[in-house]
């Protein structure tokens, strides 16, 4: 079979991979990294009978997008650092009514307007905590073009599988930057669509999980009516204050998402031996650190690699497994050190980690990391 | 035990309501209903959107798809529905705090792009569910929890507001005028394209109580006694226009409706694929 | 002349006593007793309607036969 190949930049991948997965529907509003997305979309969108609309402000395109998943009609809305600050509300919205939809954000340098054309990956704990209360969240992070493709198709499945919003974790540099993509084998991904209650309208509860512990909702319009709420509610979808029904929604929110084996995506190289040092990054920076690695490994260290892709849940048992072979630990991310705080919550005493970051809108570069690498090496060998 | 048009689009096993004794918005949502039966929909069909808010909670009572969002956005949730799934109607119950505050924007936006969605606009001049704070459409001097010394925001008027941003239909009665607030919201869902209808309500217990209007009788019969049809209000004087509610249909005019425009576009880069 | 086969309903459950329907009513068919609305004298009553569309609470409505 011949295979089909493109140069693509890493935001129309993402669009491609929406599309491919089913999405039918894009709200949003301009903003720097994120924009050829919303540009893109509006596009293909009508071409493939789908809907685009720029919506007057990121909140309304975070609602829109909801509303029209509601509907019945997967969706999308992209984003960067501001515009994902103002879509946390309707995010937790998402969460709590188990809408299924999902939220691209390309990391920009921040604080505030912070350098917007310059990359980051500053928004790695507002992706996991950034709405108010408690609640579960799924964030991917691709490094390349490619990936962007595959974790969008993979973004659109899990959030219709598990009923729940979901983000993908984009920087300016995997946003921007353009690569061979093999488009025959990511279009040979399926779609995976929600799943559907085929009973009698009277017999429907809209939020009675099944044993994956998620509900089926149907859209609107289709004879199942039903109310749908962000205050705590019950399987009818009506508000109730029992603190005992809210213990039960917020446990199965949480459970839903855990110990999934579709939800632990990770890459490890050279692992499966003892390693003096275990490289830790995802996004555009693991290509860095990637770089670094393996000139190490050719001049004789023992190097081994951990690129995390799905930051939350965080893969955990295998970061600890790894981390297990590990002498040190290097974590190596664009900003001034937050997953470092969930591999340090993981890893505890196993090894010592180390940490390499920059949040001020500067690419760490493969001799940054390798000169790291030198420096940790050295430290181990005086310890 | 009640009447058919409750039975018919009520979810009986909800009420009686949550609302305050004397509270205009069990009112106004009776008249939604009215209207929406008169048209013979399905309630399939129907969709019913609401923001946070003592308005707000309307959805949760009534028999169709109904869908109790964030404050303010209600009508941004609409827009992605309509949009998604045009043959829906989308009607948005909501309050004056809830659309003309922190939903302002997309109330503009909304009755700009003339999107085909009826919103119900529950004035009661406060913001109800908080306890009584002053709104945008609090009367300058009156009193609210925030505004003890007397409100000095000029307040808004809604109709004008979506009037100016676009709206094609824009009407306004009150929970007293029953049977008009009805026919306006009847009119209102027949408009393709965005309709406003503003139902002046009344808050007994935090606007009346804040402002010494008396009684749940005394606020309706404020409203008997002070609204004034629009062929009348001109006539009266800047000081009485203060103290008047002026009713009335404030635009019905017709203008591309964007699900029916955005349709086109799809229709038309599908041809041109086609014919490539 | 009213349509005697049309009835005067009161739910009481759902009353709240706001008093709205006794004020407006044109014949001064109803009442408030211990803080619920009671029909006084149904006979009186010409069926317009106004209690039902103006309660807040639905407590209130006609009913045909």
């Amino acid at each position: 079979m011949e295979t089909e190949s493109k140069l693509m930049q890493g935001n129309e991948a993402c669009v491609m991979g929406a599309l491919h997965a089913g999405m039918r529907f894009f709200a949003g509003y301009p903003i720097t990294p994120s924009t050829e997305i919303a540009e893109l979309s509006s596009l293909l969108l009508p071409k493939h009978g789908g809907k685009f609309i720029q919506m007057e402000d990121e909140i309304a395109s975070m609602a829109a997008a909801i509303g029209a998943s509601i509907a019945g009609v997967k969706s999308m809305t992209a984003t960067s650092g501001p515009g994902f600050s103002l879509k946390q509300e309707n995010l937790g919205y998402a969460a709590m009514a188990e809408i299924p939809c999902v939220i691209v954000n390309v990391q920009r340098c921040g604080p505030s307007t912070g350098l917007p054309t310059s990359p980051a990956q500053g928004d790695i704990m507002q992706a996991r905590w950034g709405t108010h209360g408690d609640h579960p969240m799924i964030v991917l992070t691709p490094s390349s073009v490619s990936e962007t493709f595959s974790l969008t198709v993979h973004a659109f499945n899990l959030a219709e599988q598990f009923m729940t919003p979901v983000i993908l974790l984009m920087d300016e540099v995997v946003g921007h930057m353009r690569e061979k993509v093999n488009m025959t084998k990511l279009q040979s991904m399926p779609p995976y669509n929600r799943r559907r209650f085929d009973g009698n309208p009277d017999e429907y509860y809209a939020y009675r999980p099944d044993q994956s512990l998620t509900p089926a909702l149907m859209p609107f319009g289709e004879g199942y009516r039903y109310h749908i709420t962000g205050l705590y509610h019950d399987e009818t979808g009506f508000p109730t204050n029992s603190t005992e029904n809210a213990r039960n929604q917020l446990t199965r929110l949480h459970q839903k998402i855990e110990d999934q084996d579709v939800l632990c995506l990770y890459e490890e190289v050279n692992v499966d031996e003892e390693v003096d040092l275990l490289i830790l990054s995802y996004g555009s920076t693991y290509r860095s650190a990637r770089k670094a690695a393996r000139l190490a490994r050719k001049e004789g260290k023992n190097i081994g690699e951990f690129r995390v892709i799905s930051l939350w849940p965080s893969p955990e048992e295998a970061i600890l497994k790894a981390a297990k072979r590990a002498k040190a630990i290097l974590v190596v991310e664009m900003n001034e050190g937050q997953y470092v705080q969930e591999i340090e919550r993981i890893v505890k005493n196993e090894a010592p980690i180390h940490f390499l970051g920059n949040g001020a809108g500067e690419l760490i570069d493969p001799e940054d990391v390798y000169q790291k690498i030198e420096e940790v090496l050295t430290c181990q060998a005086n310890s | 035990m009640s009447s058919e048009l409750i039975t018919k689009y009520f979810r009986e096993e909800r009420l009686p309501h949550i609302w305050c004794p004397g509270c205009g918005h069990g009112i106004a949502t009776r008249a939604v209903m009215e209207a929406v039966d008169r048209l013979g929909w399905e309630k399939d069909d129907v969709c019913i959107v609401s923001g946070i808010g003592c308005s707000s909670r309307a959805p949760g009572y009534l028999d169709f798809n109904t869908l109790h969002t964030t404050h303010g956005r209600a009508l941004a949730f609409a827009t992605g529905i309509k949009l998604a799934k045009p043959h829906l109607h989308v009607i948005v119950l909501t309050g004056d705090g809830d659309t003309s505050a922190i939903g302002g924007n997309h109330l503009i936006h909304a009755a700009r792009r003339n999107i085909d969605i009826t919103t119900v606009v529950y004035n009661n001049y406060i913001y109800g569910m908080t306890g009584g704070q002053y709104s945008p459409t609090t009367p300058f001097h009156d009193k609210g929890t925030t505004a003890p010394y007397g409100n000095i925001d000029q307040p808004f008027d809604i109709c004008s507001l979506a009037q100016a941003a676009g709206a094609t239909y824009v009407a306004r009665s009150t929970v007293f005028h029953a049977k008009q607030l009805s026919q306006f919201v009847e009119k209102a869902l027949q408009k393709k394209g965005f309709s406003l209808v503003e139902a002046i309500s009344s808050c007994p217990t935090y606007y009346g109580r804040k402002n010494k209007k008396g009684s749940a009788v005394d606020m309706m019969n404020f409203l008997k006694f002070r609204a004034v049809p629009s062929s009348r209000f001109a006539a009266l004087s800047e000081k009485e226009k203060l103290e008047h509610v002026e009713t009335g249909e404030f635009i019905n005019r017709t203008a591309p409706e964007y699900t029916e425009s955005y349709q086109k576009i799809i229709d038309l880069v599908q041809e041109r694929k086609e014919s490539k | 002349m009213a349509n005697k086969n049309v009835h005067l309903r009161i739910n009481p459950s759902w009353c709240k006593g706001c008093g709205i329907c006794v004020a407006f009513c044109p014949k001064g068919v109803l009442s408030i007793v211990e803080e619920k609305v009671s029909i006084t004298d149904e006979e009186l009553c010409i069926r317009c309607g106004l209690c039902e569309q103006r309660c807040p609470d639905y407590a209130i409505y006609l009913e045909e036969d």
